[in-house]
């Protein structure tokens, strides 16, 4: 049984450490793109599209993984991408986190008509699919990074409303809520000051999923071919580009992809790993 | 005649650990005969009956020592021979009978598994031997009962069809962990007459784990006192009660409320004797290090 | 009784989710920029037949009026014409409706399997390396969204093992016999396994994609409850009964862990339609999804709206036959 624990907490110790790792290299990435990429992202060389990766007969040093059909270097356009990915994923994670923690918390402390409103409206978006959502909302506001975060925000605010609802509710059931009502200390400070902070952990532990949830709307928004601009270099884009091609260069699909894939795998594991990290029963 | 349960210098330890949770464990009953096995909480008598039965948690195991049932060596058998064997000589009568029957199904199958699947008799034979048990332990209508799920019935009602679903391939061998602890008391001592009934009527060879001294002075033959894992003291129960021999028995018994004289006055069991006891266990656990 | 009252709440709930979503996407729809009736037109129409089809759309009204005359005209089965298609809303939605129903169930079923067959290991193995394996599996499987599934299934069976089809939802050059859009179910009905088997290779690679997150979450939670499951006294008792210890997972413990799971599997399979939208679009597979990218794309509000509020119904029917199957299931609420 001990050693059984010890074990496990080595396991969450890796898994913290090995994604933190992966996202704290992405962001420096996505922060000095412009001082590390080898090369202009949008800069076109007709001559020499469909580059391979270095490793690969008839590839050129100078595009180490490659280029695609339009001659634009791989890696170049994933530095790039990064920034993209990465400021996405912090400001519509942190809006998206902000409004629906607000909703939840409302309408698990207050309950009577605010939860039922709020509860209702939660039903009526989980009626939605979410990507096609998320679709027409672009079509509406119109494609950019503005549009892209605001739709992020209207789709997945009950993500975080769901679970900070029942959250609130069962910290409002806890002693230490009715004592400070005793106490006569007024709602707003037990809300702000008694429940926030028991109810914090959860929020950060869904911020990081919903971060790598934003990185893949945006992915698919831009493979809808409804994201920024068609020759951005983003990893959507990327991968729309790479889809097109993918039996004569399939490392324009595979390395962005492969990318993407890391980066949500980190985000969730970051996620999880800090939730057990502060789990006072794990701990 | 040789006894039909033998259990010899049985010893089980948690994976990793040096400590043992049974220290060289031995007794033996004979076909009839019911074994009182007491101790405090925590003395290892429900690791004995796992043990036995083969249920052992999956992180203890029995590092040394013999179990014969009916002059039938137990870990040298295959571990499927071992389960298909236990489950047709011997049983178990649970103590809480809340969570040991399963909230999806009717009675009538959990009475009746064993016969069908393990003995392979025909569901009609069955259902007649499960409407025959639940008359034996004394349920007016068996018919409503078997068509019943458990969380319709009583406390009682559903220790009563343990004990009936324990009885049903004429087991030779039934271990009755702690059967009444978990029932109210005017319901314990109904259950525990029925069980000595029954025992009685197919003298089964029965290991009966109590905390209570009173409940083994009427139930059972011998008894065996247990501490840390450690047989401390065997004996027959009249002998017993007449003057057990160890320091601890005669605590364990001077802590018990006498059914000849409820009003006597209990002593609590002696911080000395305790530590007594403890450092006794430890020196026989230094022999048994040395002679390993 | 109280079953009754308990269905008709929840009959009343989901039709105001249902009003409450027709409401929000009528709105939000009207706010679209772009003028659909001129995407429509050839360039160089003139300003009088914009204007006449507008009208004939009855898009010059006021919002208001637009809902009123198509909520009237749903209640009578009538959800207005599709700008892009030209032709009735409800035909169109209902004729795509079944590939897509075809692909989710297909996934479902993957992902039961699969979940199912990972945790049944999980317990059957536990505490052991098998068990960790199964562990970090169910943590990838998790943290990873159908969309970047799919596509590293493109990559790794459409491409460099091209054993699946990863385009369509049939070989075209297959003659189809089909009267019904429930191919796989009436190619199996005629008897024609070629052409179900065409379907399923087709079906495979999107129904995969769906299935991997769904399977690592059946996976997750059904290991738990089952772990927990193990250690009651009953599962305890079943095993001195002369049981294998399969025999013992399988039925002592399993009927009685799977009721949470289920409960999920609801809520979870929504998702998993809803993720149909995307994957319909990746593999180019000709269901409801698709069909509602390109909606949106040419602005096709009739067809747009139509396609939303099937979506909800389903969502909406799904939550409702699996809270009924909990209730039947479980014993002590059907005596309740
Ligand atoms: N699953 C387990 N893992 C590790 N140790 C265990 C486990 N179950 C029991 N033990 C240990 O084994 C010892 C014997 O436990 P056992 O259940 O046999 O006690 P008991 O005499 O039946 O007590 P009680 O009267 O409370 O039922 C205890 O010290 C307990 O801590
Ligand atoms: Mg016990």
């Amino acid at each position: 049984m001990l050693d059984g624990r010890g074990s496990i907490k080595r396991r969450l110790g890796a898994r913290l450490w090995l994604s933190g790792t992966w996202l704290g290299v992405m962001a420096l990435l996505a922060l000095f793109a412009p001082m590390i990429s080898p090369h202009d992202p949008l800069a076109q060389d007709l001559f020499a599209g469909r580059l391979p990766p270095f490793w690969m007969n008839g590839s050129d040093p100078a595009y180490l993984l490659g280029t695609d059909s339009l001659g634009r270097d791989v890696l170049s356009r994933l530095i790039h991408g990064a920034r993209i990915a990465f400021s996405v994923a912090l400001v519509a994670g942190l809006a998206t986190a902000i409004v629906g923690s607000m909703l939840g918390l409302l309408a698990g402390y207050m309950r009577g008509w605010v939860d039922v409103l709020i509860s209702r409206l939660v039903d009526i978006w989980m009626a939605f699919p979410p990507v096609l959502f998320a679709i027409l909302l672009i079509a509406v506001l119109g494609t950019g990074l503005t549009s892209i975060i605001i739709a992020i925000v209207v789709i997945d605010w009950t993500r975080f409303c769901r679970v900070v609802r029942a959250e609130a509710m069962n910290q409002s059931a806890m002693d230490y809520v009715s004592s400070a009502i005793v106490a006569g200390r007024p709602r707003r400070d037990i809300l702000w000051r008694e429940i926030l902070p028991n109810v914090l952990p959860t929020i950060v532990a869904l911020l990081t999923l919903e971060m790598g949830i934003a990185v893949i709307v945006e992915a698919i928004l831009s493979f809808v071919n409804l994201s920024i601009s068609t020759d951005a270099p983003t990893w959507g884009g990327m991968i729309a580009e790479g889809r097109t091609s993918i039996y004569q260069a399939w490392w324009v699909l595979a390395f962005p992809l492969a990318v993407l894939f890391l980066t949500v795998l980190s985000f969730s594991q970051f996620g999880e790993g800090l939730k057990d990290r502060f789990d006072p029963v794990l701990r | 005649m040789s006894a039909f349960l033998t259990v010899k210098n049985l010893s089980a330890a948690l994976h990793g650990f040096d400590q043992r949770v049974l220290r060289s464990v031995s007794f033996s009953i004979d076909t009839g005969e019911v074994l009182g096995l007491v101790g405090e909480s925590g003395a290892g008598k429900s690791m004995i009956g796992k043990a036995i039965l083969g249920i052992l948690p999956s992180a203890i195991s029995i590092i040394e020592g013999e179990i014969l049932i009916d002059g039938q060596d137990l870990q040298k058998m295959k571990p499927a021979d071992r389960r298909r064997f236990i489950g047709a000589t011997a049983a178990l009568i649970p103590q809480d009978p809340l969570t040991a029957l399963n909230p999806s199904r009717r009675i009538e199958p959990q009475i009746t598994s064993r016969l069908v699947d393990i003995l392979g008799w025909s569901k009609a034979d069955a259902r007649v031997r499960a409407m025959e048990l639940l008359n034996e332990v004394h349920i007016d209508n068996p018919e409503r009962v078997m068509g019943s799920y458990p969380h319709e019935l009583s406390g009682g009602m559903r220790q009563r069809v343990l004990i009936a679903s324990a009885f049903a391939a004429n087991p030779k061998l039934v271990i009755a962990d702690e059967p009444t602890t978990a029932l109210d008391v005017t319901v314990q001592k109904q259950i525990l007459r029925l069980i000595r009934e029954l025992q009685e009527r197919h003298s089964t060879a029965m290991v009966f784990v109590t905390h209570d001294l009173g409940v083994v002075s009427k139930v059972c033959q011998r008894l065996s006192v247990l501490y840390g894992g450690k047989i401390v003291e065997n004996s027959s129960v009249p002998d017993f009660f007449k003057g057990p021999k160890h320091a601890y028995s005669r605590a364990l018994l001077a802590a018990t409320p006498k059914y000849t004289d409820p009003d006597a006055s209990l002593l609590p069991v002696d911080e000395s004797v305790i530590e007594a006891v403890a450092a006794e266990v430890l020196a026989a656990d230094k022999e048994w290090r040395h002679g390993r | 009784m109280k079953l009754l009252r308990a269905i008709l709440l929840r009959l009343a709930t989901m039709s105001v989710t249902l009003i409450g979503a027709a409401v929000v996407v009528f709105f939000v729809i009207r706010v679209v920029p772009g003028n659909p009736i001129a995407m429509m037109l050839p360039p160089g129409a003139s300003e009088e037949d914009i204007a006449r089809l507008t009208a004939h759309y009855g898009l010059d009204k006021t919002i208001l009026e637009q809902f009123w005359i198509w909520l009237t005209g749903v209640f009578h089965g009538d959800f207005g014409t599709s700008i892009s298609l030209r032709q009735p809303v409800m035909p169109l939605v209902l004729g795509r409706l079944p590939a897509t129903l075809e692909l989710a169930i297909f996934a479902l079923v993957i992902a039961v399997v699969i979940g199912g067959a990972m945790a049944l290991t999980g317990v059957r193995h536990r505490e052991t390396r098998t068990e960790t394996a199964i562990d970090v599996a169910n943590g990838v499987g998790l943290s990873i969204p159908d969309f970047l599934w799919a596509l590293i299934l493109i990559v790794l069976f459409g491409v460099l093992m091209p054993v699946f089809h990863i385009s369509g939802r049939i070989s075209p050059s297959l003659d189809l016999p089909f009267v019904t859009q429930f191919y796989v179910f009436e190619s199996i009905v005629r008897l024609r396994f070629d052409l179900w088997w065409d379907l399923l290779k087709h079906m495979f690679m999107p129904a995969l994609a769906l299935a991997i997150p769904l399977a690592a979450i059946i996976s997750q939670l059904l290991k738990q409850s089952l772990k927990e499951t193990m250690h009651l006294d009953y599962v305890t008792l079943s095993r001195t009964k002369g049981y294998s210890e399969n025999h013992v997972i399988l039925s002592e413990a399993l009927p009685n862990a799977v009721l949470p799971t289920l409960t999920l599997i609801g809520v979870q399979f929504t998702f998993l339609i809803g993720g149909t939208v995307i994957i319909e679009r990746l593999f180019s597979y000709e269901g409801l999804g698709n069909m509602a990218i390109d909606a949106v794309i040419n602005r096709d509000l009739p067809l747009i709206q139509g396609i939303v509020i099937v979506f909800a119904l389903l969502f909406t029917i799904i939550n409702l036959v699996v809270d009924m199957t909990y209730a039947l299931l479980n014993p002590r609420l059907r005596h309740a």
